[in-house]
């Protein structure tokens, strides 16, 4: 290691209600990567913003944070200004938020030149139309006078990266910089985040909840567990002989693409807080469904050419195009694509939340493409769906009782009995108690308020749930806890899924068949053995091999 | 001109034109309801007529009712009415003996000068006050203005004009009591507009402080609902300066629904204008209003409704116009 940029030396952090960060030491050198890894709520993002003192005014730091040996918690405010944007800048985790929205990238790009530097407004122009091109925004000099609107999330989160080295800092901050982006984007976004830190020579602090990235990008690695630094190494060792318990659960519960984990052989170990609640269940791997059964059968939903279109004035979108496929009973189709590909609409248009263009959607046999709404309501508690966020997914202001039993009364169980028996049978099926009912969705933690909304999608009894990214908002480890729920559920209740993500690991696990949709065409699919290890479209192998971590095999072997 | 500022022109009168299409129905529809309505008022011009000049026969009331058309069947005034109207003509007014249009042109300078210094006092006072309070959350500062501005939003603004007329006009002697001019000063020039001005003052702080304390407390709340944005944190984290951040980003962004805001609340100040008209004896379209009621001479109170919802939809139509200029989001369509 180089000469140490940056030092943490027993950093503190007190909120009002919280000790966030308890006696963290870190040090980064000039020119190197450290991922502070650890699960949402652990202070890695406090630690970020401490060390630019940019935390809420009622939290308080304790300990030093060096840079270049001098004490930043000591500067004045107008020092601190100098330094922020200059010697330290940060990208955040949201692109979609974190741009002004009614500012050009351009004006808000020269912003921090203007700041920082003595320049005439056009030469910081000029140096902005350079800084886009350095971050790989074709066309900069049509392109700066954009708003963020008009950008992609990528783009949005390369103007961030173009703000963040534009007066060349020696330290990046990257706080889950590519979280809320496209696996590919992803992969480029990190790219180029790798050459700029050696270009530059900065210092790079990574902050992330992706072990896969960190494998592929770190030096080094610092795990954090409530507040904690837990364990402290080089990304490689840390990945053979991790030592301590906790970074163990993590690496253990986190999906690998690259692991040939699949839910008829293993289950996932569960490491979050509420496991216990769940023990009590399955611990093995379910059989795989007899698959001359499954075949047997008249397909549970079947898609036939179906086009799904937008209209935008005169113009007419088409956000799906000529999809086939076949849901059988008791089977998980997985569907993968990227944002915009039309994963969305097509569930949507499979609810008929909005209407096919044409082609035909059969619900068991049953052709309900042109089914009126009063026709089809009977037949709506068959295809449930399962929301990405837990958290904007729950009326905050309904208990658990009136969530469930809305969607009861909605289907004609009048009889308050009746409707509490289903209630409380439905939380057991997702393993909740029915102390449960008369709570608020806040009072409950991501995994469990994921937990009430599958109950929600369960509790009519549906024959084929649609889940449209279950999981992407949570902890690895709540993943992994809602990934067995699934599992299990689907054995008990025999249900079908639609499985939407993004995330091809999470696909990989828990899919029977997968199917590869790119700008609204189906492009590829198979079943899940075939399509990972012989995919034949470049589309898909192009997605696969984008997912980070995949050296870490090699690592881990040698 | 650049060819770019002509497109934007030609956009807006375009926008002002649908507007004004969209509007027609709406305007027809109120104007006969109201019509119809104020049918049902008892008494009619005739009656206050002959009630001021102390007394008539019923002879000369049904010949006075002959004379301005009143003894028609309401259905064929109404028909009538909506006739002159399609062919811009207002009507003509018997209590003032003069067209209709006239009335309220000559009365319509002083209203709007009297909204427009009102909806600048309160949209810029707002502004200030609001971001002030938003800056010292919490603070003393903010719970005092807090404390004013909640005065201000629960005090029906007659009852501020009269409390100043009060202070102001009648123990301090700062400022007239009324009227828009002082009579029979016959002045040109500077010293009438200064004139005009110092008459100006109460009305329009009466009328503009109601608003003001409406802007200011919703700049409040949303400036400190932006703050908490993320790119509030981005602007930090460039190193720019607290104030910088609070004006460039934090400020211009609450423009938007304070601007929404104020487009909506149009429409109500011309109503509150109508109060303060009347309080201050301004010579505006509101008192005029009143005055045409209390005579029954509903053709200019017919007048006056149209010319207002034409103002409200121009407003709105300008409004529309700042918004998609303040936020590159919005189209105009």
């Amino acid at each position: 290691m180089t000469k140490a940029l940056l030092e943490l030396d027993g950093l503190n952090i007190h909120f009002p209600t919280q000790h966030a960060v308890r006696d963290l030491s870190l040090t980064v050198g000039q020119g190197e990567t450290l991922a502070l890894v650890g699960e949402s709520g652990c202070g890695k993002s406090a630690t970020a913003l401490a060390i630019t003192r940019l935390l809420a005014p009622n939290a308080r730091v304790g300990g030093r944070i060096l840079l270049d040996g001098e004490n930043l918690l000591d500067f004045s405010p107008a020092r601190m200004r100098a330094v922020r944007g200059r010697a330290i800048s940060m990208i955040f985790q949201e692109p979609m938020s974190s741009l002004n929205p009614v500012l050009s990238i351009g004006t808000q790009l020269g912003e921090v030149l203007l700041q920082h530097e003595q320049l005439s407004r056009q030469a910081a122009r000029q140096r902005a139309i350079e800084l886009l091109d350095t971050v790989r925004i074709p066309e900069p000099q049509r392109r700066i006078d954009d708003y963020p609107h008009n950008l992609s999330g990528g783009q949005r989160q390369r103007v961030m990266i173009a703000m963040a080295i534009a007066c060349h800092p020696r330290l990046l901050i990257a706080d889950e910089p590519t979280t809320a982006l496209d696996v590919t984007v992803q992969a480029s976004i990190l790219e180029l985040l790798d050459k700029l830190r050696r270009e530059l020579s900065m210092g790079l602090l990574l902050i992330t909840h992706d072990l896969g990235l960190v494998s592929q990008w770190a030096d080094r690695v610092a795990v954090m567990f409530a507040g904690e630094k837990v364990e402290e190494a080089v990304a490689a060792k840390l990945f053979a002989h991790p030592e301590h318990a906790y970074t163990r659960r993590l690496l253990a519960s986190s999906l690998h693409f690259d692991q040939e984990l699949h839910y008829h052989e293993a289950r996932l170990p569960d490491t979050s807080e509420d496991a216990e609640d769940l023990q009590a269940h399955v611990p093995t791997g379910v059989p795989a469904a007899n698959e001359a059964v499954v075949a047997s059968q008249a397909p549970l939903l079947k898609l036939e050419d179906v086009h799904v279109a937008y209209r935008t004035g005169e113009k007419e979108f088409f956000a799906v195009k000529d999809l086939s496929f076949e849901i059988r009973r008791g089977e998980t189709l997985g569907l993968v694509g990227e944002s915009g590909c039309g994963k969305s609409t097509l569930s949507k248009t499979i609810l008929k939340l909005i209407p096919a263009h044409s082609g035909r959607i059969l619900l068991e046999g049953q052709d309900i493409t042109r089914l009126g709404e009063s026709a089809f309501r009977p037949l709506r508690a068959k295809i449930q769906m399962v929301f990405q966020d837990p958290y904007g997914s729950l009326n905050p202001r309904h208990t658990v009782e009136d969530i469930l039993g809305g969607v009861l009364r909605a289907h004609g169980v009048a009889d308050k009995t009746e409707r509490h028996r289903r209630i409380v049978e439905t939380l057991g099926h997702v393993r909740l108690s029915a102390k449960s009912l008369n709570r608020y969705p806040h009072e409950f933690s991501g995994g469990q308020r994921q937990r009430i909304g599958i109950a929600r999608a369960l509790i009519l009894r549906p024959a084929l749930v649609i889940c449209d990214e279950p999981v992407s908002a949570l902890d690895v480890s709540i993943q992994a806890q809602v990934l067995n729920l699934l599992v299990d559920l689907k054995q008990e209740l025999g249900l079908s899924y639609l499985f939407i993500s993004h995330d091809l690991s999470v696909v990989r696990y828990i899919s029977d068949r997968v199917l590869v949709m790119q700008d609204g065409r189906c492009v590829e699919q198979g079943d899940y053995r075939s399509i990972w290890n012989a995919p034949q479209h470049p589309y898909t192998r192009s997605l696969i091999e984008a997912v980070p971590g995949q050296s870490r095999v090699q690592v881990a072997a040698a | 001109m650049s060819e770019k500022t002509l497109k934007s022109i030609r956009r807006v009168g375009y926008a002002l034109w649908r507007a004004a299409l969209r509007a027609l129905p709406s305007v027809v529809g109120i104007l006969i309801v109201v019509f119809l309505l104020l049918q049902m008022v008892p008494g009619d011009a005739a009656d206050v007529l002959a009630g001021e000049s102390g007394g008539a026969t019923a002879d000369t009331l049904a010949a006075l009712r002959a004379r301005f058309g009143l003894d028609h069947p309401i259905l064929l005034q109404l028909l009538a009415y909506l006739n002159n109207l399609a062919h811009f003509n207002l009507g003509y007014s018997i209590r003032y003996n003069a067209s209709v249009l006239d009335l309220i042109l000559g009365r319509l300078p002083h209203t709007l000068v009297l909204m427009a210094a009102a909806q600048v006092v309160a949209v810029f006072g707002g502004l200030v006050v609001g971001a002030l309070m938003a800056a010292r959350a919490g603070k003393w500062t903010d719970r005092l203005l807090s404390l004013v501005s909640l005065v201000f939003y629960s005090t029906p603004s007659f009852w501020i004009g009269l409390m100043s007329l009060i202070v102001f006009s009648v123990w301090l002697g700062w400022f007239p009591s009324g009227g828009n001019i002082t009579i029979g000063a016959d002045l040109h020039g500077w010293a009438y507009i200064v004139d005009y001005l110092r008459h100006a003052v109460l009305p329009v702080l009466s009328l503009g402080f109601f608003f003001l304390s409406i802007y200011a407390r919703l700049t409040r709340s949303a400036m400190l609902e932006i703050a908490r944005q993320d790119f509030v944190r981005t602007a930090h984290a460039k190193g720019l300066h607290p104030l910088r951040v609070i004006v460039r980003h934090v400020l211009r962004c609450a423009l938007l629904p304070v601007t929404t805001v104020a487009g909506m609340h149009f429409g109500a100040m011309l109503g509150g204008a109508a109060v303060i008209e009347t309080v201050f004896s301004w010579p505006g379209l509101g008192r005029l209003a009143l005055e045409a009621v209390l005579a029954r001479d509903f053709s200019v109170l017919m007048g006056i409704l149209l010319f207002s919802s034409f103002l409200v939809i121009l407003t709105n139509v300008l409004v529309d116009v700042l918004q998609a200029w303040l936020d590159p989001r919005i189209k105009l369509a």
